[in-house]
C-alpha cells in the first residue's frame, strides 16, 4: 500500500470573479521513502494540491469539492480535525518557500523547535531541548547550543531554512512536503539546502514531495515527477523517462525553454501565449491553445490521465490515440 | 580597440551605517560597490552576475546615476555622468534607461499603457501630439503587444506582458544604454524565454548596449557577450560569456556554475557539485584579504592577507585570485 494515495482531488476558490478551479481532478501516490517532484508554473495548482491535503486552504474562499487522500489508511480530507492535527503534528512535515515569513518572530528558535514535541509527543521539556540541539546540529547550524536561544531575525535566509527543515523533521515524520524550499535563497545557498534535503531523505528514508517550478531542479534527485498544468496533471512518470521520452507536449516545452543546455546565441525555444484563466470553463485540453501539436479535436475533447507506458501516464489525447512521438 | 562606449573607472558606492535617534553616529560603511573598472563597446551585452548583497544592483543604479557614486567616474560616450550639472544630467537621461525586476511594482497602476509610454516620449523627445498614437503603437508592436492594448491599465496584463510594457517604456526615449535589473526573475519559466528572446532581438536590431543583471548564470550566459561576476562589491571574474560558463577561472564562479541545474537527470547525477560552506558575508564587515577566502575550497593562509586584483589568465578572460595557476592547472 502506498504511503499516500490521492484520488480525484478537486479544490476551488469562490471569488468575486467566479469560481477558480485551482485543482481539478488530481490523482497521484507517494510510496514510502521515495521522492516525488511536482512541477508546474505559478497557478498550475501544485501548491494548492499539497495545502489541500494538510487542510491549509483558507475556507472560504477555498473549498475542497471532492476526492480522497488516503495517508496510511486515513482519509485526510474526511477525518476528524483532531486526527488531522495529530498527523500534521508528527507524521507529515512541511517546509515552506519563504523562511523569512514562516518562522514566528516572537519566539526563540528553541521554543519553535520543541513545540511539536511538547504538544504531540508529550516529551519532557529538558529532553525536548536536547533533541532540538541535536536536530539543529544535524542540519548544519554551527554553534547550535548557543544559537538555539536566538530569534529568527538573527539568522540568515539559508540558516532559517535549515531551522525550518530541522523543525519539519524533528518529529521523525514519514512524509516531508517541501514547497519550493530554495526559491527565496541565493544560488550557492540553494545548493546547500538541496544537498541537505537529499541527505536527510536518504538517511531517514522519509518520503518527500518536492514542489518546484523548475524541471531541472527536480531532475537530480526525484524518483518520479508529476507535471501539472492549469490545475490538472499533464504527465507523471519516473524521472529518466520524463526527460528522455516525454509523453506530453507541455513537459517537452518546459524542458526546451531552459537556457542551460541550449547553444548560445540561438533563439530560445518558447511556449507561445499564456496559461488559461481558470475561472472560465475550459473546453478540450487546457494546453491546446499553446501546443504546437494540437489538432482540431484537442480543442473539443475532454482529457483524462491515461497509462501510456510503463509507470507512465499522460493526458495528451494525441499521445493516447495515435502514439504521437515527442522525442 | 575601438573607443569604449561606457567606461567605469574605479567606481565606488559606499553607504554610511548610522545609529541613534537624536545623535546620529556613523558606525560603519557598507561598501556596496568597491572599485569597479569596466569598459563596454557600443552594442555589447554585459551580464552581471552575483548573489544578493554583492552590489550588482547598486552598480547598475550607480551607472544610471540613480545613486550617486562615492568615487570614480562613469563615462558614457565621452561624458562623465558623475560630474555633469543636474540639468544636463536630466537631458542626458534619455540616453540610458532601466528595466526593473518586478513589473508589478514598476508600472503606475493609475496610468494606461499609452500614458506611461507617452509620458516618457513627451519628456525627452517632444514628439508632437498628433504623431504620439502612431509612435506608441509601433513601439508596442516592437515588443510583441497589439496596439489595441494601449488603453488598458497594468492590472489587466500578466507578468510577462507587463515586462513587455516596461521594456517599451524604456525604449520610448530611444536610449543607447539599457540596464536590465533581473528582468526575468519574477516571471514563470515559459515566459522567461519569451522575454530573453525579445531583449536579445531588440539589442541586436537597435544596436543597444545592455547591462543584464541576474543571479541566474544560465540565463546570463545565453544573452550576454561577456560576463562579469561580482562578489562583495568587487568584480572577481570577467570574460567572454561562453568561456566563463564553460571554463570558469575563479573558485567562486566555479561554485556558481556548478549550482546551475541541468534539465537532464543523467548529467545532473554525474556532475561534481561544489557546495560552498556558510553564507555570503556581511558587506559591512567584509573578510580581510580576498573577501571570498572563508568560503573558498582552495584558500590558503595567504588569501586572508593579500587582496587579489583582476589579472589576465587567458586572452580577454581575467579573474581576481592569487592562486589562479594552482586552481586552474593547465
Amino acid at each position: 500500500m502506498s504511503l499516500l494515495e490521492v484520488n480525484n482531488l478537486r479544490t476551488s476558490f469562490h471569488t468575486r470573479n467566479g469560481v477558480v478551479r485551482a485543482v481539478n481532478d488530481v490523482s497521484f501516490r507517494v510510496e514510502r521513502g521515495e521522492t516525488l517532484g511536482i512541477v508546474g508554473e505559478s497557478g498550475s495548482g501544485k501548491s494548492v494540491t499539497c495545502y489541500s491535503l494538510l487542510g491549509l486552504i483558507p475556507q472560504p474562499p477555498g473549498r475542497i469539492e471532492g476526492g480522497r487522500a488516503i495517508f496510511d489508511g486515513v482519509d485526510l480530507l474526511n477525518c476528524p480535525k483532531e486526527t488531522l492535527r495529530n498527523i500534521r503534528g508528527r507524521r507529515i512535515g512541511m517546509i515552506f518557500q519563504d523562511p523569512m515569513t514562516s518562522l514566528n518572530p516572537y519566539m526563540t528558535i528553541e521554543n519553535q523547535l520543541i513545540e511539536p514535541l511538547l504538544i504531540h509527543q508529550k516529551i519532557d521539556r529538558a529532553v525536548a531541548a536536547r533533541l532540538a540541539v541535536e536536530a539543529l546540529k544535524d542540519v548544519g547550524v554551527p554553534d547550535a547550543e548557543s544559537r538555539i536561544r536566538s530569534y529568527p531575525h538573527q539568522f540568515s535566509g539559508g540558516m532559517r531554512q535549515r531551522v525550518m527543515i530541522a523543525m519539519a523533521l524533528i518529529t521523525k515524520p514519514d512524509l516531508l512536503i517541501a514547497d519550493e524550499p530554495t526559491t527565496a535563497l541565493d544560488v550557492t545557498v540553494q545548493a546547500q539546502i538541496l544537498e541537505l534535503i537529499n541527505r536527510e531523505q536518504q538517511e531517514r528514508g522519509v518520503a518527500v514531495i518536492y514542489i518546484s517550478h523548475d524541471l531541472s531542479v527536480v531532475a537530480g534527485f526525484c524518483n518520479r515527477v508529476m507535471v501539472m498544468y492549469a490545475g490538472r496533471v499533464a504527465e507523471t512518470a519516473e524521472t529518466l523517462p520524463i526527460f528522455r521520452d516525454p509523453k506530453h507536449p507541455y513537459t517537452r516545452a518546459l524542458q526546451r525553454s531552459r537556457p542551460a543546455l541550449q547553444p548560445k546565441g540561438v533563439e530560445l525555444y518558447t511556449i507561445p501565449g499564456l496559461p488559461p484563466d481558470l475561472s472560465k470553463p475550459i473546453e478540450g485540453c487546457s494546453f491546446a491553445p499553446r501546443c504546437e501539436f494540437a489538432i482540431d479535436s484537442c480543442h473539443v475533447d475532454a482529457t483524462r490521465l491515461e497509462r501510456v507506458g510503463h509507470e507512465h501516464e499522460s493526458s495528451c489525447l494525441r499521445v493516447q490515440r495515435e502514439k504521437l512521438n515527442l522525442k | 580597440m575601438p573607443e569604449a562606449f561606457l567606461e567605469l573607472n574605479d567606481v565606488k558606492t559606499h553607504f554610511p551605517v548610522e545609529r541613534g535617534i537624536i545623535f546620529r553616529r556613523r558606525v560603519g560603511t557598507v561598501k556596496a560597490v568597491d572599485g569597479v573598472t569596466l569598459a563596454l563597446k557600443k552594442g555589447e551585452v554585459l551580464g552581471l552576475v552575483g548573489e544578493s548583497g554583492c552590489g550588482k544592483s547598486t552598480l547598475g543604479r550607480t551607472i544610471l546615476q540613480l545613486i550617486p557614486p562615492t568615487g570614480g567616474a562613469v563615462v558614457l560616450a565621452g561624458k562623465n555622468l558623475a560630474q555633469i550639472p543636474p540639468a544636463e544630467l536630466r537631458t542626458a537621461r534619455a540616453d540610458f534607461q532601466m528595466i526593473f525586476q518586478d513589473p508589478y511594482a514598476s508600472l503606475n497602476p493609475r496610468m494606461t499603457v499609452f500614458d506611461a509610454i507617452a509620458e516618457a516620449m513627451q519628456t525627452h523627445r517632444k514628439v508632437p501630439a498628433e504623431k504620439m498614437a502612431e509612435e506608441v503603437s509601433s513601439l508596442l508592436n516592437k515588443v510583441g503587444l497589439a496596439s489595441r492594448y494601449s488603453r488598458k491599465y497594468p492590472h489587466e496584463f500578466s507578468g510577462g506582458q507587463r515586462q513587455r510594457i516596461a521594456i517599451a517604456r524604456a525604449l520610448a526615449v530611444q536610449p543607447k544604454l539599457i540596464v536590465a535589473d533581473e528582468p526575468v526573475s519574477a516571471l514563470d519559466v515559459s515566459i522567461q524565454a519569451q522575454i530573453i528572446n525579445l531583449l536579445a532581438k531588440l539589442t541586436r536590431e537597435m544596436h543597444l548596449t545592455m547591462i543584464f543583471i541576474s543571479h541566474d548564470l544560465s540565463v546570463v550566459k545565453h544573452i550576454s557577450d561577456r560576463i562579469a561576476v561580482m562578489y562583495l562589491g568587487k568584480i572577481v571574474e570577467l570574460g567572454p560569456a561562453a568561456q566563463v560558463f564553460e571554463r570558469p577561472l575563479h573558485p567562486y564562479t566555479k561554485a556558481l556554475v556548478s549550482a546551475v541545474h541541468l534539465p537532464d537527470p543523467e548529467l545532473e547525477r554525474q556532475r561534481q557539485r561544489i557546495i560552498l560552506a556558510g553564507d555570503p558575508p556581511s558587506p559591512m564587515n567584509p573578510p580581510s584579504g580576498c573577501a571570498f577566502h572563508p568560503r573558498c575550497p582552495f584558500a590558503v593562509g595567504e588569501c586572508a592577507n593579500q587582496t587579489p586584483r583582476l589579472e589576465t589568465f587567458r586572452p580577454v578572460h581575467e579573474a581576481a585570485c592569487i592562486r589562479l595557476r594552482e586552481v586552474n592547472p593547465s
